[in-house]
Formats: C-alpha cells, sequence, structure tokens
C-alpha cells in the first residue's frame, strides 16, 4: 500500500467579473495530476515558476480546498483516509501525520518565540507532556546537528541555515508519516545549501523518511530524490525514477528543462539547446498539448489533441503522443 | 539591492567570555528587549519620551507646581504682563517678584494693578498656597515655590495673567491635566473599538469584513469639524463639567479607532500569512491557540506604535474643539479653553502673552510624532 | 588576449560607518574589465559582490564610503576618468551611469517605473545620453526592444512592465542598460529570479549582445553553472576580497584557493548520482562586521597552516594575473620557483 495516492486532483480559481461576480473563466493553476508516494520515498516535483507544483503541495496539506479528485493518505498501516473529501474538523487530528519544511527560515520561525519552544509547539499543541517534549527536544536537535543551547535561544541568534534546521526539527517533531518540502534549500547560500542537502539525505536513511520535495532546481533534485514528476501548466508531463529521468527524458518538456540548467563545467558550455517561448498562461493554455507552442517536435496531433499521462513501463509515466519514436538527450 | 549585511548573524568564533556572555545576551533578547535596544539609538524618540513623561509629571502634580489658584479671578489684576524673578538684589542671593500697586486709569477711573518694584515679594520654595487634593486624595497647600507674605490679591504672574485676572501660568499647568488625559481615555477607548472591530473584520473576513470596513469609510469621509459642531451642540447645555469631558471623549474616539481598526485588520490580514503561523496551523494547533500564542505577541508593538500616533490626534482633537468652543466649556480648563482667549486680535495685540499655551501644545504634539515613529522604526525595522 | 582594457578597480575599499562600528564590505578588490569579454564575479551573500557593482556605478546606500582605491574607466585613452575621484551627483558621473556603463538588476522592476510604458521609458534612457528628437528616440527604442528579442517591438512598446512575464521583464531591463550604448555592462544576478528556461534565454540573449557590441560584460552571480557557462575570467569573492583570479577552465580544474575548492565541492550537480552527498564548508560567512583576522576564511579553511593564516592576511591577488590570497598557494608557488 502507497502512503499517499493522489488521483486527478483539480484546483482552478474562478475568475470573477462585473457587477454580479459572475465567472467568467478558470485559472487551471491544478488541473488533474495523478501520482502516489510509497512509504520512505522521496518524490520531487519539479517545474517552472506557475507550475502548480507549490498548488499541488498546499492541497495535499489541506492548506486550500481542493476543487476535485482524491487524495488517498495512509494514516496507519491499515487506514486510509481521503484528504480531499474529509471536512476541515476531522482534517486537524490528521494534521500531525504531513508536516513541512518552508522555503524562508526567516519567515517560518516565530521570532517572539525561543527555538525550544518552537519545536515544542507540535507536541504542546498534540498532548505531549511537558517532561517527555524535553526529552524530544533534546533528542531533535541533536538529530538536526544543532547545539542544546539553541533551545533557550531566539531565532534571530540564527544564521538562515541554522534556522532551517530548526525548521526541519519542528517538521520532524511528532514523527510525521510524510514531509512536505517546499523548496526547502532555495533561499539558502550554497555552502549552507550543500549542508542542508546532506542533513535531509540523513534524515531519509536514519528515519525512513517520506518526503513530497517541491522544488525548481533540478541539480538538487538529483541529489536528493528517488523518483521525479514534472509538471507543467497544472499537469504532470512525466514521471521516472531520478537518474532515469535525467539520463533519458521521455517527454520533450523535460529535455527543455535538463538543457536549461548550466552545468558547473566550462567544457561543456554551449553544447545546450534552448528552448524557445515562455510557459503558457494557466488561464488560458493552449489546446492540445499545452507545450506544443514550445516544443520542438510537436505535429499536427499535438495540437488537437491533449496526451494522457500513460505508464511506459518500469516505472514510468510519460504524456506525449511521440514518446514512443523521439530519442531525447539527458544529462550524464 | 541594498548590501546583504545578515544582521542576525551572530559573530562566528567568540573570542572570550565577554564576548560569548554578549553573544548570549543577544541570542536571548526577547523582541521586547530587541525594540527597545533599537528604540534607544532614536535619540530624538528618546528625548520625545522624556518630555512626554515629564509633561505628564506636571498633568499630575500641576497644582503642587501652580503658584497661584487658577480659578481665583480679580477684575482689577487683568492683563497683567509677565513678570519675570529677580534672583539678586542689593542684599545678594535674594529671588523675588515685585509686588502690585493700584492705579487708577485716568480715564476710566477704574483701578488696576500693576508692578511695583519699590516692593518686593520674597519667593520661596515649598510655601504656603491655596488649597488642593494632591493625586485627589491629600488634601494640602504645600506648593513646590510661591511667593511670601502677599496682600490679598497679589502672587506671582510668570506668564502674566488673562482679562479675569488668572494666572496663566498656573492655568496652563492644571489645563494640561484635562488635555493629556482627554487625549489617553480618547486612546483606550479607540484602541478597545479598534482592536475589536479590526480583528473581528481580519478574522471572519467575508461579508463580517465588508461591512466593517464600509462603515469605516463613511465614518472616515465625513468631515470631522461639521461632525463634532453637530455632536457638540447636542450635549444639553446643562451638563456639568465632567459630562462633557466624557461625551468628548466618546466624540473623538469615534473617530479615532477607525485608523487603529484599519492597522490591527492589515496586521491581522498580514500575519495569517506568515509561514509561522500556517506552521502553528499544519501542526494542528486550534484558531484560539493560533490567534492568542502566535497572532496577538506580534501585534503588540505594532498597537503600542499606532497607538502613540493617535494621541496626538485626540489631543489635537480636544484643543480644536474647545477652541471653537464646541468642546469643554469654562469653569473647565484646557489647553484649548485658554487659546480661546486669543481668539481676539485686539486682545492679542495687548497681551500677546495669551498665546503661550499654543507651545505645550506643539510640544506634546511633535513629542509624541517623533516617539511613535521611533516606537514604529524599532518594532519593525524592515517594514 | 589583447583586449582593449575597460575599466580597471585597484585596491576598492568601501566602509559603512554605525554607531555598532565599521563594516569593511570590501577590503582592497581589484580587478580589470576587457572590451569583448565576461568577468565572472562569484561569491555567497555577504561578499561584497554587488557593493562592487554599486561603487563602480557610485550608487552605494549610505552610510556606505569609498575609503580607497582607483576605478579607472577607459585607463590610456583621452576619456580616462577615476570613477572614485567623481561626486556621485555630478553630471559626469550621470553620464558615466547609464551611458558609458549599464546595469542590469536582479528584479527588473527596480529600474523599471509602474506608471510609464516600457517604450517611455527606453526613450527617456535614450533621450538623456543621445541628442536626438522625440521620434528618432522612439525609433531607438524599437530597434532596443528588438535587438533583446521582444516579439512585436511596435506594439510592446506601449505596454506597461506589470503587463509582461517575468523573461520579457527582463529583456526590457537589458534594452534599457543598452539604452546608453555603454561600452561596460554590469549585470547583477541577471537570472536569479527567473525560471530555468528562461534564464537559459536570458544568458544566450546577454552573450550574443556581448558579440554583437564587444561589450565588457561584469556578470555577479552566486550560480557556478552560470559562471561555466558565461564567464571568460572568474574573481571568487570572500568578506570584501578576491580570493582568487583566473580563466574560467582554471578555477573549475584547478582551482587555487581552499574556499574556490570548497564552493565547487559543495555545488549540487546536475550530473549527480542518486543520493550523492556533498561535501561541505563548516559554519557560515561571518558577518563583514566580525571579520576574522588574519586570512578571513581561515575559521572554516580545512587546509589552514596555523598561526600564518590566524594572524598574518595573505597578499592580494595581482590584478591581470591568475592567482589566489593564500598562504598555502604562496608556499607551493615558491617551491616550484
Amino acid at each position: 500500500m502507497n502512503l499517499l495516492e493522489v488521483q486527478d486532483l483539480k484546483k482552478h480559481y474562478p475568475i470573477r467579473a462585473g457587477l454580479m461576480r459572475r465567472e467568467v473563466g478558470r485559472v487551471r493553476a491544478v488541473d488533474g495530476v495523478s501520482f502516489h508516494i510509497a512509504q520512505g520515498e522521496t518524490l520531487a516535483l519539479v517545474g517552472e515558476s506557475g507550475c502548480g507544483k507549490t498548488t499541488v503541495s498546499r492541497c495535499i496539506l489541506r492548506a486550500l480546498t481542493v476543487t476535485s479528485g482524491a487524495i488517498r493518505f495512509a494514516t496507519s498501516e491499515t487506514e486510509t483516509v481521503d484528504l480531499a473529501t474529509l471536512p476541515k474538523r476531522q482534517v486537524r487530528p490528521l494534521r500531525r501525520h504531513i508536516q513541512m519544511i518552508f522555503q524562508d527560515p526567516y519567515a517560518s520561525l516565530n521570532p517572539r518565540m525561543m527555538v525550544g519552544d518552537i519545536i515544542a509547539e507540535p507536541l504542546k499543541v498534540n498532548g505531549v507532556p511537558a517532561a517527555e517534549r524535553r526529552d524530544r527536544v533534546a533528542e531533535l536537535l541533536e538529530l538536526v546537528q544543532m547545539p542544546q543551547s539553541a533551545r533557550i535561544r531566539f531565532p534571530h541568534a540564527f544564521s538562515g541555515g541554522q534556522r532551517q534546521r530548526v525548521g526541519i526539527a519542528r517538521a520532524l517533531a511528532l514523527n510525521p508519516r510524510l514531509v512536505v518540502a517546499d523548496e526547502p534549500v532555495s533561499a539558502l547560500d550554497v555552502s549552507v545549501q550543500a549542508q542542508i542537502i546532506n542533513l535531509l539525505l540523513d534524515l531519509q536513511d536514519r528515519l525512513g523518511l517520506s518526503m513530497l520535495f517541491v522544488a525548481h532546481d533540478l541539480s538538487v533534485v538529483r541529489h536528493v530524490s528517488d523518483r521525479v514528476a514534472v509538471m507543467y501548466v497544472g499537469r504532470i508531463v512525466e514521471v521516472a525514477p531520478t537518474d532515469t529521468l535525467y539520463r533519458a527524458p521521455l517527454h520533450p518538456y523535460t529535455e527543455a528543462l535538463l538543457a536549461a540548467v548550466p552545468a558547473p563545467d566550462p567544457s561543456r558550455r554551449g553544447r545546450r539547446r534552448v528552448a524557445q517561448g515562455e510557459v503558457a498562461d494557466p488561464a488560458n493554455p493552449p489546446p492540445g498539448c499545452a507545450f506544443h507552442p514550445r516544443c520542438p517536435y510537436a505535429v499536427d496531433r499535438c495540437r488537437i489533441e491533449r496526451p494522457e499521462l500513460t505508464p511506459t513501463g518500469s516505472g514510468r509515466y510519460v504524456s506525449c503522443h511521440r514518446a514512443a519514436e523521439l530519442d531525447l538527450v539527458g544529462v550524464r | 539591492m541594498s548590501i546583504a549585511i545578515d544582521t542576525a548573524t551572530p559573530p562566528s568564533a567568540p573570542l572570550d567570555e565577554k564576548a560569548a556572555a554578549a553573544e548570549a545576551r543577544y541570542a536571548q533578547a526577547t523582541q521586547l528587549q530587541l525594540t527597545w535596544w533599537r528604540f534607544r539609538k532614536h535619540k530624538l524618540a528618546l528625548v520625545s519620551l522624556v518630555v512626554i513623561v515629564l509633561f505628564y509629571a506636571v498633568a499630575i502634580f500641576a497644582d503642587f507646581l501652580a503658584t497661584t489658584d487658577p480659578h481665583a479671578t480679580d477684575a482689577r489684576r487683568s492683563f497683567i504682563p509677565p513678570q519675570g524673578i529677580h534672583f539678586f538684589d542689593e542684599n545678594g542671593f535674594n529671588p523675588h517678584v515685585y509686588g502690585l500697586r493700584g492705579v487708577r486709569n485716568p480715564r476710566t477711573f477704574q483701578l488696576a494693578y500693576s508692578p511695583d518694584p519699590s516692593r518686593k515679594l520674597p519667593v520661596r520654595m515649598f510655601v504656603r498656597g491655596y488649597t488642593y487634593n494632591l493625586l485627589g486624595i491629600f488634601e494640602t497647600n504645600i506648593h513646590l515655590f510661591g511667593v511670601e507674605g502677599a496682600r490679598a490679591g497679589e502672587s506671582m504672574f510668570l506668564l502674566g495673567t488673562d482679562q479675569l485676572g488668572r494666572d496663566l501660568y498656573s492655568r496652563i499647568l492644571v489645563a494640561t491635566r484635562i488635555s493629556l488625559f482627554i487625549g489617553l481615555a480618547g486612546v483606550v477607548l479607540s484602541l478597545f473599538l479598534g482592536v475589536l472591530l479590526g480583528g473581528v473584520s481580519g478574522l471572519y473576513g467575508g461579508w463580517v469584513d465588508l461591512v466593517i470596513q464600509r462603515i469605516i469609510e463613511v465614518l472616515r469621509s465625513v468631515p470631522t469639524i461639521p461632525l463634532w459642531m453637530g455632536l457638540a451642540a447636542a450635549l444639553p447645555r446643562t451638563w456639568n463639567v465632567i459630562q462633557v469631558y466624557f461625551a468628548i471623549t466618546i466624540i473623538i474616539s469615534l473617530i479615532g479607532w477607525t485608523d487603529l481598526a484599519r492597522v490591527v485588520r492589515g496586521r491581522f490580514l498580514a500575519l495569517r500569512e506568515e509561514d509561522f503561523v500556517v506552521a502553528a496551523e499544519l501542526s494542528g494547533a486550534s484558531q484560539g491557540r493560533i490567534i492568542f500564542r502566535h497572532m496577538l505577541p506580534s501585534f503588540t508593538s505594532h498597537i503600542i506604535a499606532a497607538t502613540s500616533l493617535a494621541l496626538p490626534a485626540m489631543i489635537i482633537s480636544e484643543t480644536s474643539l474647545s477652541f471653537l468652543g464646541l468642546g469643554l466649556r469654562p469653569p473647565a480648563v484646557s489647553w484649548g479653553i485658554l487659546l480661546q482667549d486669543a481668539q481676539n486680535i485686539q486682545v492679542l495685540s495687548g497681551a500677546p502673552w495669551l498665546l503661550v499655551p499654543a507651545i505645550p501644545v506643539t510640544m506634546v504634539i511633535l513629542a509624541f510624532n517623533f516617539l511613535g515613529d521611533g516606537l514604529r522604526d524599532a518594532a519593525d525595522p524592515y517594514g | 588576449m589583447a583586449d582593449r582594457t575597460s575599466l580597471a578597480v585597484r585596491d576598492l575599499a568601501v566602509e559603512f560607518r554605525s554607531e555598532q562600528g565599521v563594516v569593511r564590505a570590501l577590503d582592497g578588490v581589484s580587478f580589470d574589465l576587457h572590451a569583448g569579454r565576461t568577468l565572472g564575479v562569484v561569491g555567497e551573500s555577504g561578499c561584497g559582490k554587488s557593493v562592487t557593482a554599486r561603487s563602480i556605478l557610485r550608487i552605494v546606500d549610505r552610510p556606505g564610503r569609498i575609503t580607497a582605491g582607483r576605478m579607472i574607466l577607459d585607463p590610456g585613452t583621452p576619456r580616462e576618468v577615476d570613477l572614485a575621484q567623481l561626486d556621485p551627483e555630478s553630471k559626469e558621473m550621470r553620464g558615466v551611469r547609464g551611458g558609458r556603463v549599464g546595469l542590469i538588476f536582479q528584479e527588473p522592476m527596480t529600474a523599471l517605473s509602474v506608471h510609464y510604458t516600457v517604450g517611455n521609458q527606453i526613450m527617456e534612457a535614450v533621450l538623456q545620453h543621445a541628442d536626438i528628437s522625440k521620434a528618432e528616440a522612439q525609433n531607438r527604442a524599437i530597434e532596443l526592444l528588438r535587438e533583446v528579442g521582444i516579439p512585436r517591438p511596435e506594439t510592446r512598446i506601449s505596454a506597461y512592465p506589470f503587463e509582461l512575464s517575468g523573461g520579457l521583464r527582463q529583456r526590457v531591463g537589458i534594452a534599457m542598460a543598452l539604452a546608453g550604448d555603454p561600452e561596460i555592462v554590469i549585470a547583477d544576478e541577471p537570472t536569479t529570479a527567473l525560471d530555468v528556461t528562461t534564464q537559459a534565454q536570458i544568458l544566450s540573449l546577454l552573450r550574443r549582445l556581448q558579440e554583437e557590441k564587444n561589450i565588457a560584460l561584469m556578470l555577479i552571480t552566486h550560480d557556478m553553472g552560470v559562471i561555466a557557462e558565461m564567464a571568460d575570467e572568474v574573481a571568487v569573492m570572500y568578506l570584501g576580497r578576491v580570493v582568487e583570479f583566473a580563466p574560467v577552465e582554471e578555477v573549475f580544474s584547478e582551482p587555487r584557493h581552499p574556499y574556490t575548492r570548497a564552493l565547487l565541492r559543495a555545488v549540487p550537480s546536475i550530473l549527480a548520482t542518486p543520493r550523492q552527498r556533498l561535501s561541505t564548508i563548516g559554519g557560515a560567512v561571518p558577518h563583514p562586521g566580525a571579520r576574522p583576522s588574519g586570512c578571513p576564511f581561515h575559521p572554516r579553511c580545512s587546509e589552514q597552516l596555523g598561526a600564518l593564516c590566524t594572524e598574518q592576511s595573505p597578499r592580494p591577488v595581482p590584478p591581470g594575473r591568475s592567482g589566489a590570497a593564500c598562504f598555502k598557494v604562496d608556499q607551493s608557488e615558491a617551491v616550484t620557483a
């Protein structure tokens, strides 16, 4: 049984206009997304801004109300709930199972609470007794390699990297079954970024952490994720195990994304093709395949018929009419 | 963009124990302490704070500092110019003021007092004068300083007298009480209304928010002076000073709360989106805990700053209402009422010292504004 | 390489004085910019990259102040001028800013006003540095928009900045920087706020424009990938100093300074193997106000030599030559010499 199964998830925002606030259109921020996360697995959700990856993560956290679809989440070995349809009142006791690591370590810690209290807060809210809380905070500080003295210090005393460690400790406090990490290293400096990536790798090994890793940086994703789902304009265009996806992408958009990342190696200079055009508007996506206006391989069919995400074997999925015939280039 | 100096980064390696202690002091400082440290650097705001504290001290001990009964009238000593204290005479240090001499006006045959340099009234500390209640509890007649051995109607008039012969210096001191405390009372009331309605507006949103916001807009779009005139005119003439005082406070705060409500609502909406509040929500915290534990503490500094910026507006409101004759009425004494005497240009040309009450008004307003700016910057250095 | 030197910066020092003390944001920075070549300036936040750029344009925020150094524009020509000696408000400096030296911002909206059309703003910039008629300026603006690859420039000229996507806005920002026909363009993290595919487009645009106009480009970034893709020479900065200077191939194949080496190993790579760990640099960049004694990198350096590094400051890299400000490098050079 998978830990999380998302099926045909949709989140639409109505565009209203006029005196009567009539709905004149919809922003299809997320438009039919399906994927799963197995126990102990890290799935990366990648894509450019506006592709809907953050919206998906907020739907799973039920920070947003879902338009339609199912989010089946295993709250224990035997029990599964559908987070998409559960009333808000019933969501609250389940929150402890899904925790989040935020992007901005300066905004995510309450400046008026000491680090010890920040980490203990989820425990307190969920009724863990004081003595147990104290031990758990000590354990968590050690886990994220922070000194115990941090407990009685305020966030303003720490650098971005240290704050991010505190944020991670808080997310792990309740032993959540799933951690949603929303761009957890993109606000950090290179040297600190490496420390946090290593910490996340450690935690995956030591705790068997299951993670939804939302990111736009394909280099970071290659280091931390087991599988990758690529999103474009509200839909998943390709899912594959990380290494396979980077070496041999099946979707032209994945190829374009990989080609666009500048490798830290001057000898590879100028060897890449740059995708033309801009990301489509989710309020007004092009007909057929949303990527066809930018796709160098597009044929007439792509302009009319929207491809579905279909399995191609060995855990891979792609939504491209020409996936079978194209020979796309990855990075290696 | 500005230089990327991360002020939150502590020194990497504390060189010695002193540095380590300083680091710990900084690391363990609460937001209140940090705010205070930042505020301390605002020299102008700090001076303003001292000025304001002094003014309130004066308001509390007004009668003790006064030299002459502010309500005692004597037509004969009207429009006496400010009297200076002479510190030395032929016998060395001997502070004194001149006594008064009755002079009959050769044209009107009215008796009027004027200073008589031949008679010296010694100025002494802790002299006995008119009787008053200190802090409303102790009845006493001790004053900080005053003249000794004065004849009836005689006293010292540091800032001169008005038409009815009342001592302007003492009246300004006593007026401070009403002018400063009416502001305070008004602000407390607007604070209550503002936080309550602003909070409800920000918290519930939807139609509640819509209604409250429209009320605020309507209130703010009403021209204030005519509104006050209407409301003040509606106050029964038979009401006594205390009743009018409270009515004026309520009228003033009816307008004042809108600003505070906007600040509170804005902060509420902004905070709801803050990551640390989202984090609290995701940990399963209840609505009440999120508001009281996570959101409200982030508010206090803003509310304090907003309050200190609202106070001068309140004081100005009272002063202008009373100046226009719509606010407090004699025998109550406020800065506005004192300035009422300075309305007549003819009176003013003969007795320019009647404008002196404008000085404390300006000082307090400026001080409150500087203080409010300093507090706001200290509370929210990034905002 | 006999390329003409467009700008020679020597021993530049910038200080920020406040009640808490003096922060040395730049501590003796030297480098050259050459026509038709790209200098990549790389470093983590607080290393002084942006202050360097702002110093050249004399737009350092108060209370920042240039305390030492020279910045010679067009050295050895009749147009030679030391920017450090000019009054920031002078007519001459205004002519340099946006004229001889163009600036591209990380977020183009900081350079664009929301109240005017992009055409208006580019025309304004053109008119400031050229004595031509309005009609000519408009044609020039359309021409500039076309040069930076904006489709249908005749209609886009009347668009407001907020009507454009991030990528198009950055193109407009580049057009603005080119309006005064500059010899030098400083690009401060020009692609950091952009998506990868857009970043790739902007980078190739910058390269094309540089080749066409023989521009000396100073590219400031924290992204080693962007450096590898764009730079001819690289200056690695740490705490207000250039700790290493070298041609780009050398920086990546045989980095000299321990910081450069550590930084390169810490960069996540798109070529990584699954679950590959990164080597890290201990600690974080110290606050520029708490600069360590001796070599500023010594508290984090895994190769430090003891007292030498903690007490003495290594020699700065001589401009125009490859090298590193590091005692270890000095020693090994002494051995080979």
